[in-house]
């Protein structure tokens, strides 16, 4: 090895799980690296923290599914501690008292859907497989370094043909199928297949998380599309819960890199990304010391990274201009609550298996768009679309014996609030999600011992993601693939020699993916600077 | 008519699929979920509970109580220890196995043996001239498995008494409710947890005690399914899966001797006499031709097979008990046979328990197994790796 003593191969900036991820992929091919973390803990979106005393909360992520099984394998993380625990069903109570629900079990979930409509029950098996088939298309590319199409350069020739060819596979229809998830509106595309209006409304709620559009916004199809491609044991659309919240998952590979010979530095704040003649040469910190290295590493936001720790007249004025105009529109904040007890759901009294799967707040269709049409005039959705989660009905250790955690993740809550975030306005809106709660679990007021409520400017200020958005960045088409976060600057270099990206705003795009981190790592290793 | 064990009152109400299974002449619950995915993820996150009544239990008091053990097992049980439970084998005069389980020593003179089949008439014709009861208590004591994480806060609650004492392989008396039971750290998963033996007819407050005082603490009851693929971790063999007893078994080829069943640490060579120990001796001296292990099968390289056909890749999420041919690296020879395989979830690695010739048993080994992909049998990549693949520090802690 031909390390310089006091030198880094790489600096990566920011902890979070693509940055970790990153680390390790180079520490494992024999780079010195460093991590350096902002805050006193690894994770960035994906942490567990205790904000109760006794209860435990993953904060702002989750759940998981994308985690690439890749990573998973060639960093071993089952060793380092990642266990992930299946999330089973969704029950979506609807205000007439009736629910819709999905189980586990196939034929559970087919009588119930028999129950509010035959044909949809049959429907739910074609769509069903189709989605596979989608999924099973898309899956390599999510492996691969996006090629440009403008390019004639060969290895760009090369993976258009490799591309092209990922889709020889899909027969006529399945290629209409996913042009039309490409483009369509998730519940226009779910129009084609389903009847149940409570059906669609709780499946097109998956094509609008973390995404700035209602389910009638042309696009948010391919979010559907997005969802459904995780994987858990070879089994598409599995999602799962990390034991220890969403921190662990952060943990195991934090474990993982560090074994491997990474060094992390938490609560060490990166101010400027410094280079000089188009080169990388090192990070300065906010106390004032420098980090010398050829290779910057960033996994922020692009907006954070290009817009406020690099100097404008360093970088190309085409490419600021892109950065500037990429969306980010932050459009979530997240609830979560220490329990005294569950709720009672009026549509399914008591406490039963339900309780150990999400609970959707997306009775109808016009109910999901209405808390659009809040937020595209600057307001918070004053009935917003929710998935709610017990994280301590899976993983007992979240709470204290017999007590609970809640998580809600809610939509929308725009960043960009008409008169910007206050104290006032974040205790509205945590009322508003308890309100909305109540309607189907009145008793849920008298449970909670504590609640933490997170709008965007709070999840920007805690994790410094811009707009709070944890996709670091709309999934939408004009900025996936090779378009992410910016034409020509998708292979995860940025625009000086020595400088790379790998967050969520790379390629293959938002969620506990890991891909960003690892593709990243293998351009670096491919480029050879040191 | 199959017989219902002293939980049955309790546990038939819980079996939602009516997916049971035969255990030793008894229904027992395969799972009681229609799934056993959540009874697995308990037995290792929280606490699984499983009605192991069926096995056989025996009661062997007096005098010469010990000097019969040592006569038919490979473990030494004169050494032991009261409140010591031992895991063991047994074998024939020819050194191969009829049966394992374990020896909980309950007082000086006073031993309970259990075993996957009867033995009473093999340890009856051990004990001539010795000064030796036995009884089969198989139907008289009812027993429990409390397995995973959280088994010792649950029980600890429920016998109100302290259990950080019991070490692992350890026994202690206590009273659950008012019933007395005995309460062994031992069980079949490879993770912490206890078995809890009780008469029969006390057996319903016991398991309620542990429901009531296990709900907070994310308690499942817990079929055998999900054992299956949890003793698969913990690299656990079993009885008519992964080996044949002498007694059953046809032909010379299909008998084991522990040193085969990569058993070596139970046989005990200081104890100047007992079943097989000749021809044990002799066998370690030229070496045992086969050996038990672990074999994973690669991933990539079974991904690849179910790629190549536009399948996503089909895991065994539930354990499967048949054998299937392992070839060596190139796969050119037979070199062994996997007896169980599961998918582990909370590894994400796809295991088997092998026999594989003695050569081919060192850890890191490439191997070739069967699999079948749509039809076709088809070879995948697999490695040799050590036992336990599962071995959780909190077992012993």
């Amino acid at each position: 090895m031909t390390t310089r003593s006091g030198r880094y191969d790489a600096i990566i900036i920011g902890g979070g799980h693509n940055g970790l991820v990153n680390a390790a992929y180079l520490a494992r091919a024999g780079r010195k690296v460093v991590v350096l973390e902002r805050r006193h803990l690894v994770g960035g979106a994906a942490v567990t923290e205790e904000i109760y005393p006794g209860f435990k909360f993953s904060v702002f992520s989750y759940v998981v599914s994308l985690l690439r099984p890749e990573i998973i394998r060639e960093l071993d993380l089952p060793r380092h501690g990642l266990e992930i625990l299946p999330l089973e069903s969704t029950i979506t109570p609807m205000f007439n008292g009736d629910y819709l629900g999905s189980w586990a079990d196939h034929d559970q979930t087919r009588q119930e859907l028999v129950r509010h409509s035959r044909r949809d029950a049959e429907a739910y098996d074609e769509y069903g497989k189709l989605m596979h088939h989608m999924a099973m298309a898309v899956k390599p590319i999510l492996a691969m370094v996006p090629p440009d199409p403008t390019s004639m350069a060969p290895s760009d020739l090369r993976g258009m043909l490799k591309f092209g060819l990922n889709f020889r596979s899909l027969s006529r229809k399945h290629f209409h199928a996913l042009y039309k998830l490409m483009t369509m509106s998730s519940g226009d595309f779910l129009d084609e297949w389903f009847e149940t209006d409570v059906l669609k409304a709780t499946k097109s709620a998956s094509g609008i998380i973390g995404t700035f559009m209602g389910p009638r916004t042309p696009g948010s199809a391919y979010v559907l599309l997005h969802h459904y491609m995780g994987e858990i044991d070879g089994a598409f659309r599995a999602w799962g819960f990390a034991k220890g919240g969403t921190g662990a998952i952060s943990e195991s590979i934090a474990s993982a890199a560090r074994e491997l010979g990474a060094e992390i530095r938490l609560n060490t704040t990166v101010s400027q990304i410094k280079s000089t003649g188009g080169r990388i040469t090192g990070v300065v910190l906010e106390s004032g010391d420098e980090l010398a290295s050829d290779v910057v590493v960033t996994s922020l936001d692009p907006k954070r990274t290009f817009l406020t720790l690099m100097e404008e007249r360093d970088l190309p004025a085409d490419f600021v201009q892109d950065i500037r105009r990429y969306k980010i529109r932050g459009s979530s904040g997240k609830v979560n609550c220490a329990l005294s007890a569950l709720p009672d759901f009026t549509c399914l009294p008591g406490i039963g298996p339900h309780h150990r799967g999400a609970i959707s707040i997306s009775p109808s269709m016009e109910y999901v768009e209405r808390a659009y049409d809040d937020a595209k005039y600057g307001e918070f959705s004053r009935r917003p679309y929710m998935d709610i989660v017990f994280p301590s009905m899976i993983d007992p250790q979240m709470a204290p014996p017999g007590r609970h955690v809640m998580s809600v993740f809610v939509q929308y809550a725009p960043s960009n609030i008409n008169g910007g975030w206050d104290a006032t306005k974040r205790e509205a809106f945590g009322d508003a999600v308890i309100d909305a709660i109540e309607r189907v679990a009145p008793n849920i007021r008298g449970t909670i011992l504590h609640r933490q409520v997170l709008t965007p400017q709070d999840i920007e200020d805690i994790t410094g993601l811009t707009e709070g958005n944890i996709f670091q960045g709309e999934l939408a088409l004009h900025q996936l693939f090779f378009l992410r976060p910016a034409p020509g600057w998708a292979k995860f270099r940025g625009p000086l020699r020595g400088l790379y990206q790998c967050g969520a705003a790379t390629h293959p795009g938002g969620g506990i993916m890991g891909a960003g981190g690892r593709l990243a790592a293998r351009e670096i290793l491919k480029d050879g600077i040191r | 008519m199959l017989r219902t064990t002293p939980f049955h009152e309790r546990t038939a109400p819980l079996s939602l699929g009516q997916n049971w299974r035969r255990w030793a002449g008894y229904t027992v619950a395969s799972s009681y979920e229609l799934s056993h995915d959540r009874e697995y993820f308990a037995i290792r996150n929280s606490a699984a509970l499983l009605d192991v009544s069926p096995l056989y239990k025996y009661h062997v008091n007096g005098r010469d109580a010990s000097r019969l053990l040592d006569r038919v097992v490979t473990r030494d049980v004169g050494k032991s220890k009261v409140g010591q439970v031992l895991y063991t084998p047994w074998c024939d005069a020819h050194g191969k196995v009829i049966d394992d389980g374990t020896i909980a020593r309950l007082g000086e003179q006073s031993f309970r043996i259990t075993s996957a089949e009867p033995n009473f008439r093999w340890l009856g014709d051990n004990a001539r001239r010795l000064d030796v009861s036995i009884d089969d208590v198989s139907d008289r004591i009812a027993s429990l498995a409390l397995q995973g994480p959280n088994a010792r806060s649950i029980l600890e609650q429920a016998a109100e008494q302290d259990l950080t004492s019991v070490k692992y392989f350890r026994l202690t008396t206590a009273s659950i409710r008012g019933t007395p039971v005995t309460i062994t750290r031992t069980g079949y998963t490879g993770d912490l947890g206890y078995e809890i033996w009780m008469e029969a007819g006390v057996a319903i407050p016991v398991w309620d005690a542990l429901i009531q005082c296990g709900t907070p603490y994310g308690i499942v009851p817990c079929g055998i399914l999900a054992l299956d693929v949890a003793r698969i971790e913990a690299g656990l063999l079993l009885l008519d899966v992964d080996y044949v007893s002498t007694r059953h078994a046809l032909i010379e080829a299909q008998k084991s001797s522990p040193l085969e069943l990569s058993l070596d640490w139970t046989v005990s060579f200081d104890k100047p006499h007992f079943n097989g120990r000749a021809a044990i001796h002799a066998e370690r001296a030229r070496g045992a031709a086969w050996k038990f292990v672990g074999v994973e099968v690669d991933w990539v390289s079974l991904e690849e097979l179910f790629t190549t056909l536009g399948l996503a890749p089909r895991l065994p999420t539930q354990a499967w008990r048949t054998s299937v041919p392992l070839y060596d690296g190139n796969g050119s020879a037979q070199v062994g046979y996997a007896t169980s395989g599961c998918w582990s979830p909370i590894l994400k690695r796809y295991l088997t328990l092998a026999h594989v010739e003695a050569r081919y048993a060192k850890p890191g080994t490439p191997l070739t197994i069967e699999v079948t992909v749509e039809h076709r049998r088809k070879r995948a990549l697999a490695t040799v790796r050590s036992l336990p693949f599962f071995n959780p520090e909190r077992k012993r802690a």
